[in-house]
């Protein structure tokens, strides 16, 4: 067992503990940034002028009303910036720009002394536009060639052959939409100077030493005259991995210009039109399979909707790419990635990180595939698995396949799977109106930043002289547990209880260059960084133990607020009269005296990673976690309403650092992801009016969020157990993103259920979000006959031709989503009833017949 | 222009606060500016996400969606005043805490407010009444398990 694994004897790590901030939210002491601002005097507020068209150059800006406005101090513009103009690192996102990007795009922002005067200045501001034409849909860029950023090919073996071996070939595609992360909490900003031009923001930022950085490119300044604080985030979920940058520096700006502190916070509709969200994705597939089901080969194109601005759309679709196989061995495959540039919000990172698109994709693959192939969706799925010795497309060994299969089988066990699956195919049977569906899901998930360079930590421990203990590190708490977990690492690892332990605000001066807290990994990087801040200084006190007590120092032990000279239990003392331990406290307070330093900088980077982007092969995860998901779900045949009855998890955490948190993540993982496939509808405005552009769900009204409405009647989760995971701290593995597509079983369930209206074996397409309307479509279309936008393939003619990335359709139109149309127009479900129409076409690359054009709802 | 103020007598938590607002201003503007009551988070700002539920004499009421000045002279309660003194949490504050009934914390104070009141109104409510309750509220983090487990527990600890 690896030393960074192994768990000392009566740890505080593995612990059910509450949130270590739990007294402070139920009191509600605990600050948010915006909390700050009662104890800042003298704030100016800062409201944007958001951008009324989705593309358009800015021809003329008049402040002069605006400056009239009374309590308007100052308005920023391109102007006042001393230094880069721009918000990211990919310098494409101009701070303030001359040509809008997108509805909501913000021009400038003014300053005043309260929000409503600066809400009234903004609305004073003068400014010309000339139109320019714009992108709206992912279809639309494909049409245009809009795409921004690296096109990656990911390649192993000869996905000709591939297809040409397969028995059984077929071919469609897929578009769904992004999601809004609807963190409660909405991005916050506040900037200050003080006495030597250092400026200090407090920010809700997962990022915060990017926010720094970008801050400094702003200003003109090294990144040593800025520091950023991060108290708390309400909710992260990766939407203020790289999206509070800009914010942040436009208070900075501000404050910087006036000399006074300056607060941004986003009101909701601000917040949900200016940030980016989750990626949307168009793909277009062609998958072989041999006569036992198992895939042979996958050539696909994923094409994700990347708004504006690169952003992070470059590692998103790196993930996606390297998620396309979710648990399954595709032996030859051949995936193409692009990124749509749209006039839009720049897309960002939301939990799953383009990780939960890929496996979308191979999911809706193999729900649709399954009737066709005669073969019950689990068992193709189970039949598919890894197995000891396969690699990844991207050239990785999975390491401890046996896990998929171990959760599989708890789920089947803990969910009763086999005689609930009787009593459903009994019901549906018995009932016309309803019907239910019962769908299983994995998940193989890969734990690292894909960018090896990001996969390091630092952590601050200081031991002060009466004993007592502050720690820092550089990851953020945005609800997740992290700090929770820290605690209990530097608990485990000092032997001592936790309350002789604080944990101070995360902040850049005081654990510099940072990654962001993401990709799952704020436990394993800062974990590994503190248990070696925490183990340098059991270093430098054992040697002083070990003097006093009169034995090694490596004999001794800390636990219990004592330095042992050996495991107590093992009652090997030579000479009982021998004292054989010393308290921590005693023991620190001779330290001192001794001169031995008391603090450490501790430092963790992961091991054995390496990645190569430009061939899309390496070892980029340090393993991968694992889980499986049951859903049952009843559908009305009438309406296409339904509820969930009962969700079954068996989920892989190695061994727990933390359970209660963990059970936490997984919970509010899967209904985040059940929220994003069944309920959180993103509309943009893709008509050709004076609004086109504008996203028109930009409030909790009309933007779906899962409530307790919609939650399963019965949700059983259970942690994997004997789940050491070696080589990582304390034998744990992440947590936060996996769970989160657990919930395609909800999305495979119903799909099961909508088809289940049709005749025995009838496929259905499902579009995502499966709202009750999608899902009633479904249900039209498995009366109907089922889906015939997926098309089988004559076998020797399989592999030609290859997956045409153009994204145009045969019939030439294709603004809808993929399959059943829900324009209510009919032409989708009249498309729907060509049962097993072929292409005639196919000689010439098209897609697949397609319904015709449908102008999406 | 900004509209001229007015003073505003307000009783939170057992305080009188004198304070000037605009006409127009919502309570939890309100609240957290001229109380600096911080505890009430605003999540949607349009009566949806519950996060800034308070109790209007003794009622949840959304504090997005109320005027300060409606308020007048009215019993307000916050979650800073759920606690019936320093030393001790209030059941609901326990069992939220106890049970990991919150993880960012953000929409805590507003689920606690709404759970007192609707406690306060029917002591025993069945689960599926408390559902039904519950959904009027939202959590983005935690997937509503915990948050109905606590508010269960601490049902039954008000019963005994």
């Amino acid at each position: 067992m690896s030393h960074l694994s192994e768990r000392p004897a009566a740890p505080v790590v593995g612990r059910t503990l509450p949130h270590e901030s739990a007294s402070l939210h139920v009191s509600g002491a605990a600050l948010y940034t915006d909390d700050l601002v009662g104890r800042t005097a003298g704030v100016l507020h800062a409201h944007p002028v958001q951008s009324p068209h989705a593309h358009a150059r800015v021809t003329g800006l008049r402040l002069d009303k605006a400056l009239e406005v009374p309590g308007v101090v100052r308005v920023l513009t391109a102007a006042d910036v001393p230094g880069v103009n721009d918000a990211g690192v990919r310098h494409d996102e101009p701070l303030f720009p001359t040509e809008v990007m997108f509805h909501g795009h913000a021009v400038c922002w003014v300053l005043a002394e309260t929000l409503e005067a600066a809400r009234l200045g903004a609305a004073a501001v003068e400014v010309d536009y000339e139109p320019l034409p714009s992108l709206v849909t992912v279809r639309e860029a494909i049409e245009a060639e809009s795409f921004q950023g690296a096109q990656p090919v990911m390649v192993r073996g000869d996905v000709a052959a591939g297809l040409d071996r397969a028995t059984r070939v077929f071919s469609g595609e897929i578009e769904f939409p992004g999601q809004e992360h609807f963190y409660l909490e909405t991005h916050a900003s506040i900037a200050q100077l003080d006495e030597n031009g250092q400026v200090f923001i407090q920010s809700s930022t997962q990022h915060p030493s990017e926010t720094q950085e970008i801050v400094a490119h702003v200003l003109g300044v090294p990144s040593h005259a800025v520091t950023v604080q991060c108290l708390r985030m309400g909710g992260g979920f990766g939407g203020k991995e790289m999206q509070p940058h800009g914010f942040a520096a436009v208070a900075a700006l501000g404050a910087a210009l006036t000399g006074r502190p300056v607060r941004l916070r986003l009101n909701r509709t601000q917040d949900i039109t200016m940030t980016g969200k989750r990626h949307g994705f168009h793909a277009s597939w062609r998958v072989g399979f041999d006569d036992e089901g198992r895939l042979q080969a996958l050539d696909a194109t994923l094409t994700s909707d990347g708004g504006w601005s690169l952003d992070l759309s470059e590692p998103v679709l790196a993930r996606a790419l390297c998620h396309v196989d979710n648990a399954y061995w595709i032996p030859d495959i051949c995936i193409h990635g692009r990124i749509a540039k749209t006039n839009k919000t720049s897309q960002t990172a939301f939990r799953g990180f383009g990780g939960p698109q890929g496996m979308l994709v191979i999911e809706d693959i193999l729900g649709r595939c399954a009737p066709r192939l005669g073969i019950d969706p689990a068992e193709l799925r189970r039949r598919n698995f890894y197995t000891e010795g396969q690699t990844t497309p991207y050239g990785q060994e999975v390491r401890h396949p046996e896990r998929m299969e171990l959760t599989w089988q708890a789920v089947l066990d803990q969910a009763d799977l086999a005689a609930r699956s009787a009593a459903i195919a009994e019901f549906n049977r018995t009932h016309d109106d309803v019907k239910r569906g019962l769908a299983l899901t994995p998940v193989k998930f890969g734990i690292s930043f894909n960018l090896t360079a990001f996969n390091q930590a630092g952590a601050l421990v200081h031991v002060y002289k009466d004993g007592s203990v502050l720690i820092n590190h550089g990851g953020t708490e945005m609800g997740q547990g992290l700090h929770t977990k820290m605690l209990q690492v530097a608990a485990t690892t000092l032997g001592v209880s936790l309350d002789r332990i604080r944990l101070a605000p995360t902040r850049t001066d005081k654990v510099p260059n940072t990654s962001a807290t993401a990709a799952s990994s704020g436990a394993d990087l800062n974990g590994g960084a503190i248990k070696n801040a925490c183990e340098q200084i059991t270093q430098r006190l054992a040697e002083v133990a070990a003097a006093r007590l009169g034995v090694p120092a490596a004999s001794i032990r800390f636990r219990d607020g004592m330095a042992l000279s050996s495991d107590p239990q093992e009652g090997n003392h030579a000479d009982p009269a021998e004292p054989h331990g010393i308290s921590w406290e005693d023991l620190v307070v001779a330290a001192y005296f001794e001169r031995v330093q008391l603090f450490a900088a501790g430092y963790y980077r992961t091991e054995g990673l390496h990645w190569d982007s430009t061939i899309f092969q390496g070892h980029p995860f340090k393993y991968f976690a694992y889980g499986a998901a049951a859903a049952e779900v009843e559908v009305d045949g009438y309406t296409g309403a339904y509820r969930t009855r009962r969700v079954d998890i068996v989920h892989d955490v190695g061994d727990s650092l933390s359970p209660l948190i963990d059970i936490g993540q997984i919970e509010g993982g899967f209904v985040q992801g059940a929220g994003w496939l069944t309920l959180e509808d993103l509309r943009w405005d893709e008509s050709d009016g004076p609004t086109r552009g504008r996203l028109a769900t930009q409030a909790a009204s009309t933007y779906k969020l899962p409530s307790f409405s919609e939650m399963p009647a019965d949700f059983r989760v259970s942690l994997l157990e004997h789940a050491h995971e070696e080589g990582v701290v304390y034998g744990s593995k992440a947590v936060g993103e996996p769970p989160l597509m657990l919930a395609f079983s909800v999305r495979e369930a119903l799909r099961q259920a909508a088809a289940a209206f049709g005749a025995p074996g009838t496929s259905v397409h499902l579009d995502s979000p499966a709202t009750p309307e999608a899902v009633y479509w479904a249900i039209e279309q498995a009366r109907a006959g089922g889906d015939t936008s997926v098309i089988e393939h004559a076998a020797d003619h399989a592999s030609r031709p290859a997956v045409p990335r153009d994204g145009h359709r045969v019939d030439g139109h294709g603004n809808g989503r993929d399959g059943a149309s829900v324009d209510g127009t009919g032409a989708g479900h009249a498309s729907a009833t060509r049962a097993h129409a072929i292409p005639t076409d196919l000689e010439r690359g098209a897609y697949p017949a397609t319904p015709p054009a449908q102008v999406k709802r | 222009m900004t509209s001229p103020t007015v003073p505003l007598r307000l009783f939170v938590n057992g305080d009188r606060h004198e304070i000037q607002v605009e006409p127009r201003k919502t309570l939890a503007d309100a609240l957290r500016e001229d109380c600096g009551l911080t505890g009430t988070h605003l999540g949607c700002e349009h009566g949806v996400c519950g996060a800034c539920t308070i109790l209007v004499d003794g009622k949840p009421a959304r504090a997005c969606l109320m005027f300060a000045v409606q308020c007048e002279g009215m019993s307000i309660r916050t979650v800073e005043g759920l606690a019936p003194d320093d030393e001790t949490l209030h059941p609901l504050q326990q069992a939220f805490w106890d049970n990991h009934g919150l993880q960012c914390g953000f929409c805590t104070p507003g689920f606690l407010m709404l759970a007192a009141g609707v406690l306060e109104e029917n002591p025993e409510p069945t689960e599926e009444e408390l559902v039904e309750a519950l959904s009027s509220n939202l959590c983005r983090c935690t997937g509503y398990q915990n948050i109905l487990k606590a508010t269960q527990c601490a049902a039954e600890a008000m019963r005994e």
